[in-house]
């Protein structure tokens, strides 16, 4: 029998991960293989080229492109400082020299005879990569980046805004309304929806994150100040918020939750990095682990495969949230209330009632 | 790959950005018929990164259902007198993974600029951005944009042969300051196709060769008057396949497997759409609704236009359909209450878990609803752009192409249109037929007499592969199995009242008569197969219908017959229009759209 897949988020308490910490251009690996590295600990550097300015030099001194390399006073690849007279015409008879400053500290990118342009970059920008997570350097990827290995705890959410951030894991009753023993370092996790007055209360602390169960879209097109058309983030300049659930009043799944509570006040690093196209990419709070009895527990394919048995959640309206077993897995098309004919599940929720669901909208809910 | 004549079963797949879809044609009394279909969720990305797990998934379900053994673990059985199992003919388009994203670059924006993007739009790309010189952006901002895009490839073109060089050569040296990136892979230079003038040649090279992987290819338009497109299109086909499918996760693989290289998914859909126009000497608009992506096909006067709303679709991109369009006009389409927080967080939980289907009627409505929207928001664009230039190649006079620099006029005529084509999940599949006619009616708005099909299965990106190694297999399948002739929408044109008198008709059905008239507000549909049906109206006051106050012909039915609409056109219709409620029921009830629900 064909296997169906689902779309399943990764709630592991103990589990080993790999991370690649990869530069944006080639660059330099400051880390050995096997190296034991902090989640700080920068692990490569390189240098993006800066911003470029191009000046039409011909045009300046009016002169013809092609005249252009006899008056540059500098060449390629020279650099030069603001105010720095780069081009000088011949003028008439020794006089009425025009001349070119250059506006800006930088180098000589290029020199066009064809166009009478020049291209002068800035200096170039330093980017440098920590390893995001505690671990052990697993490999190096030559003048790219490093694979980190990590055992920890690793919850995957459904959506997220903002990058990563590290902090530590506080859990917060939606309905408190002291926030003194709230800290800058704290990520905060809320058992339900996060509203837009608690956000706004909770933002003013300027902490790391926020995990909750669900948001409103409407509160989500509030704290972005537009709506989320493509569901591609993690460059919002936010505190980073991971929804673990989805969209609406839910609240997070009781194992999530628990998994929290027994890693209070433990460092954790968050990314609410998403991209659903293209190469999934889901948000993630990672706890690290010094217990090194972690199994690697490599991601299998056929966790994700629905089977009887399977524990999952249903992700669609009218039972969306529900969480049940899967008893029956009919072979046949059957036909739903849109009348449409669909691959369908049997499931048992966990008030023991029946329903037939769509496959399609299961979800596999990972366990260790 | 046996011979064509040999051919009698062919395995064809499309992987799409949500799922992954399989065919089975078999050869049976001697005509090539669709025999069996399966579908499993697209695996390009994280965790499986390898599309052919996908592709199996969707075999294995085909295997099933047709008692057939295709696979013999990752490998092909090829079909044997002795058994039933086993094929003879693999192949396959795609647009996993984002598609095919490009980047154009013109001297004039609304000249080699627009001679760019519709080379790329043609040969199935979707185009992140136009640069050029004239583009009102300072180089720095031009060389920024270029650096956050990270495109599959670069389209550079600008001046005519034997013209001025320095724009070209301008935009070339803007490039290498940007030094792009590839969005997949940071270890091959970007492909850049270079398209312009022939005398800057020399100094492109000289400016990019180091940094890219330049091509050179005639240029896209080597004087004023003519438009030459195949040559990049061809290229970017070649660097599709060279570059960006080996880049994407499994596709070296899939690559191997089929018997003719992997096509883009939109330029697929093109052929086919091609292909009816050309066949029925007809006008003809084209629709595929995706998940991320809609792509609007259309062909008036033999002009072939393609447009892809890269943000528009249904399931990844459904919440920009929702933000473009407004709140308002999703929920014009509603006749149940639900309040803006409810329907925005039902449209953005489908955004997150994109593969779900609705479950219940009131979901599906919804569904169809946004759907309506994402249609009426891609057409719109379409309009925009299919403006007075064809696609392939075009002689045209000095003064026709300083008429195109300027705003253009639209290619789209809808009184002349005489069909549009659905393609996509929510309209192929749409459980009733008379939901994806009325979806089409409603996006599109029709105007005078229009014949609607819908794709049966979403089957076209197939047959459009298909068509270049096996024709006579791709159109008979595509005439026995994949177009649906749901009938055709009469809608007069003007404004009246509610109820006021709009048409007398009378239509031969099969030898029966069916008398009537069309009051302002309402809709009817006249049951009718697909048959001629030799059809009279008589408009009344200012409606007319292809100018004319009487129409004498012949029109076709179909799966759902003859719709009169008679809303009028311009169609004014939003969420305070009096009675709307009401008016959607009396909709729905005539068309019989939603028989079982329940108000």
């Amino acid at each position: 029998m064909s296997k169906s897949y689902t779309p399943g988020l990764k709630v592991l308490e103990k589990t080993t991960i790999q991370k690649e910490r990869l530069l944006p251009l080639k660059g330099k690996v400051h880390v050995v293989k096997e190296q034991s590295v902090d989640a700080n600990h920068i692990v490569a550097s390189t240098k993006i080229p800066g911003n470029i300015q191009m000046i039409n030099i011909a045009n300046e001194l009016n002169i013809d492109a092609d005249q252009i390399k006899g008056c540059m006073l500098c060449n390629i690849d020279e650099p030069v400082a603001k105010g720095q007279v780069i081009a000088r015409s011949k003028g008439l008879f020794g006089f009425f020299k025009s001349e070119v400053k250059s506006p800006l500290d930088g180098i000589i990118g290029n020199i066009s005879d064809v166009t009478g342009q020049i291209i002068i970059s800035e200096a170039p920008i330093p980017i440098e990569i920590d390893a995001y997570v505690p671990g052990k350097i697993n490999s190096i990827i030559d003048k790219e980046g490093v694979s980190i290995n990590s055992n920890g705890m690793l919850i995957q959410g459904i959506i997220g805004i903002g990058g990563e951030k590290k902090g530590k894991i506080k859990i917060f009753d939606e309905n408190n309304t002291d926030f003194s023993g709230i800290e800058h370092h704290d990520i905060l996790i809320l058992k339900s929806t996060l509203t837009y007055d608690l956000y706004r209360k909770i933002n003013n602390l300027n902490i790391q994150g926020i995990v909750c169960g669900g948001i409103d879209y409407q509160t989500l097109t509030k704290i972005l100040k537009k709506p989320l058309g493509v569901a591609i983030t993690g460059m919002e300049e936010t505190t980073t918020i991971i929804i673990t659930e989805g969209f609406g009043e839910i609240s997070m799944a009781d194992r999530t939750y628990q998994l929290f509570k027994n890693n209070i006040s433990k460092t954790a690093s968050i990314n609410g990095a998403t991209q659903i196209r293209a190469g999934v990419m889901r948000p993630e709070i990672f706890v690290g682990s010094e217990d090194d009895s972690i199994i690697n527990d490599s991601f299998d394919q056929d966790k994700l495969a629905i089977s009887i048995g399977s524990k999952v959640r249903i992700i669609r309206e009218p039972f969306f949230g529900c969480i049940g077993e899967v008893i029956e897995l009919p072979k046949e098309l059957v036909t739903i209330d849109t009348e449409t004919t669909s691959r369908v599940a049997k499931i048992k929720l966990n008030d023991n009632s029946c329903e037939i669901i769509p496959r399609a909208n299961l979800e596999v809910i990972l366990l260790d | 790959m046996k011979n064509q004549e040999n051919i009698s079963v062919i395995l064809a797949t499309d992987c799409g950005s949500t799922t992954t879809k399989s065919i089975l044609i078999e050869k049976i009394d001697g005509e090539y018929r669709l025999s069996h279909r399966g579908e499993a969720p697209t695996t390009v990305e994280a965790p499986f990164e390898d599309v052919t797990r996908g592709v199996i998934n969707a075999i294995t379900e085909l295997e099933e259902l047709s008692e057939r053994k295709i696979l013999d673990g990752e490998k092909f059985i090829s079909t044997s007198p002795d058994n039933n199992d086993g094929i003879d003919l693999y192949i396959s388009t795609s647009s996993a993974g984002g598609g095919l994203q490009m980047m154009v670059a013109g001297v004039v924006k609304n000249m080699t600029g627009e001679s760019a993007q519709r080379a790329a739009l043609g040969a199935g790309s979707i185009v992140m951005d136009i640069i050029a010189s004239n583009d009102g952006r300072k180089y720095h901002e031009k060389v920024k944009r270029i650096r956050e895009l990270r495109p599959d490839m670069v389209l550079l073109s600008g001046g005519v042969d034997g013209g001025t060089k320095s724009h070209v050569v301008e935009l070339s040296e803007i490039l290498a300051a940007a030094n792009p990136r590839p969005r997949l892979g940071n270890n091959y230079k970007l492909p850049i196709i270079y398209a312009g003038n022939k005398e800057a040649r020399k100094e492109v090279n000289k400016t990019l060769v180091d940094k890219t992987d330049l091509k050179m290819v005639d240029n896209i338009r080597p004087t004023l008057e003519v438009e030459n497109l195949q040559p990049s299109r061809d290229k970017i086909h070649d660097l599709f396949m060279d570059h960006v499918m080996a880049q994407a996760p499994g596709y070296d693989k899939l690559k191997k497997w089929t018997h003719c290289p992997i096509m883009p998914t939109p330029g697929a859909v093109g052929e086919i759409i091609k292909r009816i126009a050309e066949k029925e000497q007809i006008s003809v608009v084209g629709v595929d609704i995706g998940g991320a992506t809609t792509d609007v096909f259309s062909v008036f006067d033999e002009k072939f236009n393609r447009t892809v709303s890269a943000n528009y679709g249904m399931s990844y991109s459904i919440c920009n359909v929702l933000a473009d369009a407004g709140v308002e006009n999703v929920s014009r389409w509603l006749n149940h209450d639900l309040d803006e927080s409810d329907l925005t967080n039902r449209i953005a939980n489908k955004m997150i878990r994109p593969t779900t289907i609705p479950q219940t009627l009131d979901e599906l409505i919804v569904e169809q609803a946004i759907a309506r929207e994402a249609l009426r928001l891609s057409f719109d664009q379409h309009k925009k752009f299919a403006v007075s230039l064809k696609g392939v190649q075009q002689e045209r006079t000095i003064s026709d192409t300083f008429d195109q620099t300027m705003s253009g006029e639209t290619l789209v005529d809808m009184q002349q249109l005489d069909m549009i084509v659905g393609s996509g999940g929510v309209l192929s599949h749409a459980p009733r037929r008379e939901q994806a006619c009325k979806i089409l009616i409603d996006s599109f708005l029709p105007e005078g007499i229009t014949e609607l099909s819908v794709d049966s299965i979403f089957m076209m990106p197939q047959l459009g592969v298909l068509a270049s190694v096996n024709e006579k297999a791709a159109i008979e399948v595509f005439n026995k199995d994949c177009l649906v002739r749901l009938g055709t929408c009469i809608a007069p044109l003007g404004e009246g009242e509610i109820g006021q008198e709009m048409l007398d008709y009378t239509i031969f059905v099969e030898g029966e008569k069916h008398i009537g008239s069309l009051k302002y507000g309402e809709m009817k549909v006249i049951k009718a197969k697909y048959v001629e049906c030799k059809a009279n109206f008589n408009l009344k006051g200012n409606f007319s219908i292809q100018n004319k106050g009487v129409y004498e012909g012949s029109i076709y039915g179909g799966e759902v017959g003859i719709v009169l609409d008679g809303r009028g056109r311009p169609f004014d219709f939003n969420v305070n229009t009096e009675n709307r409620k009401s008016l959607i029921e009396n909709w729905r009830n005539s068309i019989n759209e939603y028989p079982n629900l329940e108000i």
